[in-house]
């Protein structure tokens, strides 16, 4: 009974990673390295699995508690543990090193990655692009109210061309590479695309990071990932990768900071003249 | 590995506090076995609580249409499931209930050396279990923030129980590090300095080896929670800014500002991941000392068990971070914290290597306990594994914070460790009682739970790579992500989840019912080496051992010797009481 369901468990979790339906979804950004460490992962976790297992097993079914046998005496055996350990730290070592290089790629976005700054809040996402000058402006949650939602500093002038999106879809040029600067103004939240394969926290008081480079146009949703309160499940909003005119198109259609400040002042003087009127 | 060096005993033996009424020797009582039951009775209650909570949130994942719980009451209740179960459940079992029961017992010593501070250490834990749980009964309910309780969210509005929900469970935490203090020095203490005579510390049981270790890292690690949680607590009562920086809460400029949510986390993970190992090394150690009785053999490399649990305990503080590669923390300590953790894999597989090397050779007794020992294996070697995938820094970007998480963290300190309690109380069973539990029964109990677990956490890992994030609520309409199947392999977890939470039900039955009307226990029954089955009587009295203390001779692993003709030496039975084998003329030597 027991090596029965020993060996039908091994068995099993063996056809069920080949035959799963469930796998990642499809991937949509450079960062097909990630995927590959998972898989060098898998292989090697899977036949450490698989061996350590099986040999449990085999003891089992082998050394099971029969009439007249006695258990050997052997405390230790040196020989083995070296051996043991050095297979051991060498797989280790393995799993590691790749790893380790992949990271160092995924903290060093390149040179000319565009900034995007995705801000969060509970429980939408806005954004903001640099607009002409490529350079974002500074900002200051203290500064955040109705007519300044992003907390923009007015007198800033990087900031005047900044394109703002608030609570709506985020466009991306397909194969430019991004570098989202990341920003909360409540709680810790999480921009989590899982077709990117990236993820980062947000947290407020400071601005994180990463990079991708989108590889294949489409529509992808994001997921809040860092518990958030009891909206965080709604957290959601989608991301379109496009190709080069469709972007265009789309970011023409975009306000700047300037442009919404007037927009807003010129609201205002209509609101005091219809004010005055009455 | 007997040796005959016996120290003189260098003080006069102090009499123990006795009881003069039945209140002190029932209720406030100083015996740290009945102690211990308080504990663990205590513990179990409270889990409990936590085990009927997770199927609440098991049938609301599977089945979200039905709505049975609200999003702040899901919200809640992950939260308090996961605090309930890491520390007032698995910390105090491990250290409050098998410490107390096995150390004195096992070192052979009549009790704790501060019986009275240990009383109270009880005490205090029991205020923290009551004020946790009043928290489910006041305005608002108890905190939503995630058992990791992260600020800002933990004490803003948009969180569930933020009325007084955090406040309670941030006392109640620091109520229990206090309790546990007073616990856990008694037991280090007891351990270095009432050992019996011939008990060297390389003659212990690695039971006591674990669990020593274990209280050792909590003592460390427990302060950094303490603080943290005074901290919080002042900036959701007083308005400081420890962990708050300047920020809107749903429009509205609040006055904190200059804090570091991330400070937070570092404190929180500094005590975090050591307490992953206050739950696995006693869990270790209960595990080799049970592997090593019932497959009827000596444990395999027992010194390198020992420094494999001291060197474990000793990385545990420097791995911390690898819980935060994700949290935004600066990305350059992604490179420190991955190497670490990957060394941490390397004493922790030799001990699996020692556990199966044990059974090669062996005499293997597949007993209820021995069936707990190797579901242990299995599903700890899983979630070991796993855990080079979420240690590995970038490997943990696409599966941190999904549903991979949720299914490496229930395996490999979730199920594993309650597989060793479970094995460990069919185990001890008889000495705490004097009764067997059930057969018939335990077997059942032992199939569902180890199965059942197995399928519930085994195909979770694949929701992971999907790409599901735990702690929502429901997926909605997702369907490039939570494709209609994958909602369906959430029905079938729900009803393994179930199906494991009815086994549990038959345990607790078969606990009351064995106490009461199971079979009649022989003495050591298992035939085990160790001084807590050496006592004149089973199960132990106050004082534990007879007039005379019992004199050590040999280690604890004296199975199989070659020479002798039970398959077992006791501890203390010196090498000229050992009754010989046939054929032998001493231990070890054939006559020629």
């Amino acid at each position: 009974m027991v090596p029965f369901i020993l060996i039908v468990l091994i068995i099993g979790s063996v056809l069920f990673h080949i035959f799963t339906p469930w796998y990642s979804t499809p991937i949509a950004s450079n960062w097909s390295n990630i995927d590959s460490t998972i898989e060098l992962t898998f292989w090697m976790t899977g036949a450490v699995y698989v061996a350590v297992l099986g040999f449990m097993t085999y003891c089992v079914i082998r050394f099971k508690n029969k009439e007249g046998q006695k258990a050997a005496y052997e405390p230790e055996s040196k020989k083995a543990e070296v051996i043991l350990t050095v297979l051991t730290t060498i797989g280790v070592a393995g799993l590691l090193a790749p790893g380790l290089i992949v990271w160092d790629d995924y903290v060093s976005p390149p040179e000319d990655a565009m900034p995007i700054e995705a801000m969060g809040q509970q429980w939408y996402w806005s954004f903001r692009l640099p607009g002409k000058d490529g350079i974002l402006g500074t900002t200051d949650a203290r500064n955040i109210n109705a007519d300044n939602p992003f907390g923009m500093n007015k007198n800033d002038p990087n900031g005047q061309d900044d394109i703002l999106i608030e609570g709506d879809d985020l466009h991306l040029e397909h194969e430019k590479p991004v570098k989202f600067l990341l920003r909360s103004i409540d709680v810790l939240h999480n921009f989590y695309v899982p077709q990117f394969r990236a993820k980062m926290d947000l947290v407020p008081g400071m601005v994180t990071f990463y990079w991708i480079r989108p590889t294949v146009a489409g529509n992808y949703e994001i997921l809040c990932a860092e518990l958030c309160g009891v909206g965080h499940h709604a957290m959601r909003g989608y991301v379109q990768v496009d190709n080069a005119d469709d972007y265009q198109t789309w970011l023409n259609d975009q306000s700047t900071f300037k442009a919404l400040q007037e927009q807003a002042r010129l609201e205002d003087k209509k609101e005091l003249a219809f004010n005055k009127s009455k | 590995m007997s040796e005959s060096i016996i120290p003189e005993s260098e003080l006069e033996e102090v009499e123990l506090y006795h009881a003069k009424s039945w209140w002190t020797e029932k209720v406030f009582t100083q015996d740290a076995k009945l102690i211990a039951i308080q504990y663990g009775l205590t513990a179990f209650a409270i889990g409990f609580v936590a085990l009927v909570l997770s199927w609440f949130m098991r049938i609301q994942i599977a089945f979200p249409e039905l709505s049975i719980i609200s999003e702040g009451t899901y919200y809640q209740f992950i939260t308090m499931h996961g605090m309930i179960m890491v520390v007032y459940l698995l910390t105090a079992l491990f250290l409050g209930a098998f410490g107390n029961y096995m150390i004195p017992l096992m070192v052979g010593a009549r009790d704790m050396v501060f019986p009275y501070l240990n009383m109270v250490s009880y005490w205090t834990y029991l205020v923290a279990v009551l004020v946790l749980f009043v928290s489910f009964f006041t305005p608002g309910g108890p905190t939503g923030a995630g058992w990791t309780l992260y600020p800002p969210q933990a004490i803003l509005g948009g969180t569930p129980g933020q009325e007084s929900g955090i406040i309670l469970m941030l006392v109640s935490l620091c109520i229990f590090i206090v309790g546990f203090t007073m616990g856990g020095l008694n037991y280090v203490i007891t351990i270095l300095q009432a050992r019996t005579r011939g008990m060297t510390l390389m003659r212990m049981p690695l039971t006591v080896w674990g669990i020593f270790t274990a209280t050792v890292l909590a003592l460390f690690a427990f302060p950094a929670l303490f603080v943290s949680a005074v901290m919080m607590l002042f900036d959701k009562i007083l308005l400081t800014s420890f962990f708050m920086p300047a920020l809107v809460e749903f429009g509205e400029n609040l006055t904190y500002g200059g804090g570091s949510p991330i400070l937070f986390q570092h404190l929180f993970w500094f005590f975090g991941h050591p307490e992953v190992y206050i739950v696995a090394l006693p869990a270790f150690g209960i595990v080799s000392d049970l592997i090593s009785i019932h497959a009827r053999k000596n444990i395999f490399g027992f010194r390198m068990m020992v420094w494999a649990i001291v060197g474990i305990g000793a990385l545990s503080f420097i791995v911390w971070a690898h819980h935060m590669y994700v949290s935004g923390m600066n990305p350059y300590f992604g490179f420190f914290f991955a190497t670490t953790t990957l060394i941490i894999a390397v004493p922790t597989a030799l001990k699996v290597y020692n556990w199966i090397l044990t059974l090669w050779k062996g005499n293997i007794n597949l007993t209820i306990p021995m069936l707990f020992c190797l579901g242990f294996i299995v599903t700890f070697l899983n979630g070991g594994l796993t855990g080079l995938f979420l240690g590995n820094v970038i490997v943990d970007v696409p599966l941190s914070d999904t549903y991979f998480v949720v299914a490496h963290f229930h395996m490999v300190m979730g199920i594993a460790p309650v597989l060793v309690i479970l094995g460990a109380i069919y185990h001890w069973f008889p000495l705490i009682t004097g009764k067997m539990l059930h057969e018939g029964m335990g077997r059942f109990h032992f199939w569902v739970t180890f199965v059942g677990s197995y399928l519930i956490y085994f195909p979770m890992h694949y929701l992971g790579f999907i790409g599901v994030p735990r702690r929502y609520y429901e997926m909605g309409q997702t369907e490039a992500l939570y494709t209609s199947s994958a909602a369906d392999l959430n029905v079938f977890i729900t009803l393994a989840a179930l199906a494991v939470g009815f086994a549990q039900l038959v345990f607790i039955f078969n606990v009351f019912w064995s106490a009461k009307r199971g079979i009649i226990a022989e003495k050591n029954p298992w035939n085990a080496t160790s001084l807590e089955w050496q006592t004149p009587e089973q199960p132990p009295i106050h004082g534990n051992f007879g007039k005379e203390l019992p004199v050590v001779y040999r280690w604890a692993y004296d199975y199989s010797v070659p020479g002798a003709e039970d398959d077992y030496i006791p501890q203390d039975v010196p090498n000229e009481d050992v009754k010989l084998a046939d054929g032998y003329s001493e231990l070890g030597v054939e006559k020629t």
